[in-house]
């Protein structure tokens, strides 16, 4: 495993020559990245990596990818998407213009979820969806809206445990080893590169799912994220974490209630 | 805690996978009351039973039961279990954290990435113990564990439900012990009695 010393290099380099400040993400996870980057681009020892990162900018992309985790799946924790679904949504459907962030999205699965409840509680339409990743390269293919075909059986499962109850492939089409999904779901997705550690808020919103990118911060860090989300949301607005991740140490618990049914969703009370 | 108190802790990691729920829930049944250790449990398994391990096993201890959330506090005398599609990982000597990267042997939680983690963590407070199961995961990790200066369990391919994984980790690394499953809890509390 990388040491600590050698990671710190390398996290200084990231920051002072091109802006990504990993410094305050959680290590254990971090150090493994660092290990699987140099295994993946097959490099003999960490120094070579160093030397790569410091003479080929166009390098950089490929490393913040790596580094940052880009798991996600569409409808994860269906239990969570039916709650969405159930007690989230009817609250928005009061609003004239319904403005959803998916803070830290990767590829995009869960954007699409989202775009297909919405469409199927007539919501779509009066929606903007904002879709924000740190990686320039992953956000590219939600406007392209295409799934490996292999995990839509699984998808398909999650869609109808969330309470789902359309046919699910009329929301694709198969094309060789690809799900392309209807780009009338993504007719009103913004999607944009935004970096949590440095870049400030944007929009108020009613909603902002942020599931499983926490994970990866230090407690500095993700009260630092909280904030940004509290100052982006609206009263009375939902904020969305993954199924690990609390608000409850966190400074603006205070602010929030958790729904009753210990789904991670909270509402915005003052 | 104190430092000094934490550097006495013992760390107790178990892996299994098909065929290991039985001996995990006899194991956490013979453990002493306060083993002076934490134990932490890695087990394959489905995402939608998750609480129903939980209950087994604490209807079979006094020690609590925790199943990890993000950046946890690692307390002494208590029983945590990776989150299912979570790989867990010791972030600090205090602290756990939390991945939901790549699967490791078609794997979240992988028994590999926490014992990696907890040896590199732990190094020679460390008993790994690995159990039966159908897939790769783990030998790895014991390895690990080993070089690491930590003492090594493997249950008896033999004697396993499913012999396939600790025969893994036993064609990979050299381990302390060799056992069927119902001499684990015995070496355990001489191991855990020596402080």
């Amino acid at each position: 495993m990388i040491q600590d010393e050698d990671l710190n290099l390398l996290l200084s380099e990231l920051s002072h020559r091109y802006g990504y400040d990993f410094t305050n993400y959680a290590r254990a996870s971090l150090k493994r990245r660092v290990n699987r980057l140099l295994a993946v681009d097959r490099f003999a020892s960490f120094a070579e990596l160093l030397y790569k990162v410091k003479n080929d900018p166009d390098y950089l992309p490929h490393v913040v990818e790596q580094l940052t985790v880009n798991v996600t799946e569409m409808f994860r924790d269906p239990s969570l998407f039916r709650t969405l679904r159930e007690q989230v949504l009817p609250v928005l459907a009061t609003h004239p213009l319904i403005r959803v962030w998916h803070a830290g999205c990767s590829t995009g699965e869960e954007v699409y979820s989202l775009a297909i409840m919405l469409e199927e509680a007539n919501l779509l339409h009066k929606s903007l969806l904002y879709a924000t990743d740190i990686n320039p390269t992953v956000i590219e293919n939600i406007r392209r809206g295409m799934f490996p075909i292999g995990n839509i059986r699984q998808y398909t499962e999650n869609y109808l445990q969330s309470g789902g109850r359309k046919d699910f492939s009329s929301y694709y089409q198969a094309q060789y080893e690809w799900a392309k999904f209807d780009e009338r779901l993504r007719a009103n997705t913004i999607v944009a590169t935004h970096n949590l550690v440095s870049d400030r808020s944007f929009n108020e919103f009613q909603l902002i799912l942020c599931r499983n990118v926490l994970i990866y911060f230090d407690k500095e860090l993700q009260d630092k994220a909280l904030t940004l989300f509290d100052n982006s949301l609206e009263k009375l607005g939902f904020l969305v974490l993954g199924s690990k991740e609390n608000l409850r140490f966190s400074p603006i618990a205070a602010s929030y209630t958790q729904l009753e049914n210990k789904e991670k969703v909270w509402r915005k009370m003052r | 805690m104190a430092e000094n108190a934490l550097n006495q802790l013992r760390y107790l990691v178990i892996g299994g996978s098909a065929g290991s729920l039985e001996v995990i829930l006899d194991l956490v049944t013979h453990l002493p009351a306060l083993p002076h250790a934490v134990v932490i449990l890695v087990v394959h398994r489905k995402k939608d039973n998750d609480s129903i391990l939980v209950d087994l096993l604490s209807y079979r201890t006094k020690l609590p039961v925790r199943e990890v959330e993000d950046k946890e506090t690692i307390s002494p005398d208590t029983i945590y279990l990776a989150p299912p599609d979570y790989h867990l990982l010791i972030e600090r000597a205090d602290l756990f954290s939390l991945d939901i990267s790549e699967k490791v042997h078609f794997s979240r939680p992988s028994i590999d990435v926490t014992f990696e983690s907890v040896a590199e963590a732990f190094g020679d407070r460390v008993i790994g113990i690995l159990l039966s199961g159908a897939n790769a995961d783990g030998a790895v990790g014991m390895a690990k564990i080993r070089k690491a200066g930590g003492y090594t369990i493997v249950q008896d391919p033999a004697t396993a439900d499913v012999g396939y994984m600790p025969q893994q980790a036993l064609d990979l690394t050299p381990v302390d012990s060799i056992l069927p499953a119902a001499e684990i809890p015995g070496l355990l509390e001489k191991l855990l009695r020596i402080q």
